[in-house]
């Protein structure tokens, strides 16, 4: 039983961190943006990279993967995001073409591959990221199996959300930004310099994308391609949680997680899937704006 | 696209040379007969390039190799190289091209089972040639295909009396990519197993690139197994051997033995997860012999990338140009019929060892081996077959050496 929750929490644990940065760029700025996942990627190569280049272990390679994937954030926030604002078909499928370009210049190893120059850790290919043993390892602790790697994500989720929702809450940039979120024109009416908050939370949700792609480097594959999956799974957790919502990402992830986990060990993955799905379906059919919403935008 | 330099000069070579002839028609036939063109058709572009393109480099090499030692019947071979972009629809139209329009008499190419079945009625219907390098599920019977990659019986006949015998386990817990060659594999597995005196307690799928392992392995472990035999394919393979090993689980207690895990998966999850698995293939990299070393070094240097690995569909793509090379000798003309009768009975001394055509189904004789993983990513050999085996491709419908379901007169489908 336990194993069957604890399955369902490192479930939820990797959904929320996925859906963190994409309920903060959706919900603040309206932006569907389908470079998220591939955002995550950027992450898990940073990590990758940084791994063979600077010798960097995992735990500094999460503080570098939120820096880089912030910075691209805010370069595709200032190119692309900004001229799109209100437009959210078009941002939908601007950043589709960013997440594109993003794949391929990792596959052609940033273009070097035309002068027929190889780059370790880049390429079409499949990467890997080196995990400390002691996080591999589990250990037994009052007669339950403790996975090190699967509690170090749960740890991480956990600290990520509380900082999220400090800086949202309790901070004077986190009134702006939730300002910003019921009403951008009366927000800037007040005095908010509503570009610039934007493009500030812009880059804080890419940078979430970074630590998230980190986290899932070690123990999923490391390709270009990873990032097109999690992306979906990002946009259930916050359709499901409502736009905007703190609270609603952190329910719905739980719900969708532990849905997953146990019909998964019950019956199999691909039934968790479609009954994972029909839940959706059923209850953005019951609740359109989610489970928690509190406005449309 | 993703092309790389090195086949994007091989392509724009091989499209000069193509063009070269275009303009003056009348000397086309005087050209003509001092090459022969052949198809490489493989994806360059899209997921699935990461191994087909080195299967395509495998093919221009052995192409390079032949043309340097005099090539074919006093001609040059002339490579028209096809991008399939991880597509199957895109390969039934390259292939369409290169069999219509550029009258080939073989194409060299397909990985999955997918992309063969889409190109399948462009040769039967054409009545021409493909040469087919992947190892596959059988179940095919087809006079316009040359297969050399193993069969089900070539991976699993000596693997799964094995594991019972010498690893002594018994009880299997089967799990696989949900599509037709691991439920084929599982299929030929389970008779095998039931023969030898084990059993089995679960057979479960899971869809191709899944990632997330948790239930999965969980329910193995709780499953009362003593080996799990794994037909997973492609990226999943990674996470899988991954969460096996986050799960505590470890290989000298629960065995993974694979079908599929080669040494590209090995590198890319990282050695240590995998050190102690086991896989079936007749080619390892690992087979310590002056042909394979050459055959490695040679082909690092093709591809000028020092780190390179080859494995099991690699190493059939360089091999099957040779044996297509002595059947064109053999007929004494490149077209497909002459190249269907010559290369019946074909040997070659391959990286891997002695390699022959079968007559009768065109597949190809192999030796299978077993192979342990260690902690450098390399597989020890420590089972291997004292001779190549006889291809049987229907092995799951109770296909034996001495009573095929697929003859050189075709397939008696009243067996099935």
């Amino acid at each position: 039983m336990f194993e069957t929750l604890f399955i369902g929490l490192s479930l939820t644990s990797v959904l929320l961190l996925i859906a963190l940065g994409l309920s903060i760029t959706y919900g603040a700025m309206g932006v569907i943006n389908m470079a998220h996942g591939e955002l995550v990627m950027i992450g898990a190569y940073t990590a990758v990279l940084s791994g063979i280049y600077l010798g960097f272990n995992i735990f500094a390679a999460i503080p570098l993967a939120f820096l880089t994937a912030a910075l691209l954030g805010l370069l595709i926030e200032r190119v692309v995001i900004r001229r799109l604002y209100g437009r959210i078909i078009d941002t939908l499928l601007a950043t589709w073409g960013v997440a594109i370009i993003l794949q391929q210049l990792i596959r052609l190893e940033f273009g070097m591959t035309f002068f027929g120059i190889r780059i370790q850790g880049l390429g079409p290919g499949l990467q890997q990221m080196r995990v400390p043993s002691y996080l591999m390892q589990p250990y037994e602790f009052a007669g339950i199996m403790i996975q090190p790697y699967r509690t170090f994500i749960i740890v991480v989720t956990i600290l990520l959300t509380l900082l999220t929702w400090f800086l949202m809450y309790r901070t004077s940039i986190g009134v702006q930004i939730r300002a910003i979120m019921r009403n951008p024109q009366m927000a800037a009416a007040c005095g908010i310099d509503v570009r610039r908050v934007s493009a500030m939370t812009f880059a804080y949700g890419s940078g979430l994308a970074g630590i998230a792609g980190v986290l899932l480097a070690g123990f999923r594959t490391v390709m270009p391609e990873m990032g097109a999956n999690v992306v979906v799974d990002g946009f259930l957790v916050v359709v499901v949680g409502g736009v905007g919502s703190l609270l609603g990402t952190v329910l719905s992830a739980g719900l969708l997680g532990q849905i997953n986990g146990i019909v998964s060990v019950l019956y199999n993955d691909i039934i968790a899937r479609a009954v994972v799905f029909a839940v959706v379906i059923g209850i953005i059919l019951w609740r359109p704006n989610g489970l928690f919403s509190f406005r449309s935008r | 696209m993703t092309q790389n330099r090195r086949s994007f000069l091989k392509t724009s070579v091989a499209f000069g040379a193509t063009s070269a002839i275009a303009p003056g028609l009348w000397t086309r036939a005087a050209r003509a007969d001092e090459k022969i063109d052949v198809g490489v058709l493989f994806s360059l572009t899209g997921g699935l390039s990461i191994v087909e393109r080195s299967l395509a480099d495998a093919t221009l090499m052995a192409i390079a190799e032949i043309n340097e030692a005099g090539g074919v019947l006093g001609k040059m071979i002339n490579p028209i190289v096809e991008d399939g972009a991880s597509d199957t629809r895109t390969f039934n139209e390259r292939a369409t091209k290169l069999v219509v329009s550029d009258r080939v008499p073989t194409v060299f190419g397909c990985y999955t089972s997918a992309s063969r079945k889409a190109v399948l009625p462009v040769f039967e219907r054409r009545n021409n040639m493909l040469f087919y390098p992947t190892y596959y599920e059988g179940f095919e019977c087809s006079k316009n295909v040359v297969y050399t990659g193993a069969v089900p019986n070539q991976q699993l006949s000596n693997y799964i009396p094995w594991i019972i015998n010498t690893l002594g386990k018994k009880k299997f817990f089967i799990v696989g990519s949900n599509y037709i060659y691991p439920r084929e594999m599982a299929k030929v597995s389970k008779i095998l197993i039931e023969q030898n005196g084990g059993e089995w307690v679960a057979d479960e799928y899971l869809e191709l690139g899944h990632s997330e392992w948790g239930a999965m392995v969980s329910r193995i472990r709780s499953s009362g197994c003593d080996v799990v035999l794994s037909n997973v394919v492609g990226d999943s393979v990674i996470a899988f051997y991954r969460e096996f090993r986050n799960q505590g689980l470890t290989h000298d207690v629960l065995p993974i033995c694979a079908t599929v895990t080669s040494e590209i998966e090995i590198a890319a999850m990282g050695p240590e997860a995998a050190a102690g698995s086991y896989t079936s293939f007749p080619y390892f990299q690992a087979i310590d012999t002056e042909a394979n070393n050459a055959f490695i070094e040679r082909y690092r240097s093709f591809v000028n990338d020092p780190t390179a690995v080859t494995q099991h569909a690699m190493e059939c793509s360089y091999f099957q140009v040779y044996l297509w090379k002595q059947a064109v000798e053999a007929a004494g003309e490149a077209t497909p019929d002459a190249i269907r009768e010559g290369i019946k009975g074909q040997t070659f001394d391959a990286p891997n060892g002695r390699v022959t055509i079968d007559p009768e189904n065109l597949h190809c004789y192999l030796t299978p081996r077993i192979a342990r993983w260690g902690a450098d990513g390399q597989g020890e050999i420590i089972d291997e077959y004292p001779e190549p085996i006889r291809p049987l491709p229907y092995v799951a419908y109770g296909e034996a050496e001495d009573d095929l379901f697929c003859t050189g007169a075709g397939l008696d489908s009243s067996r099935l």
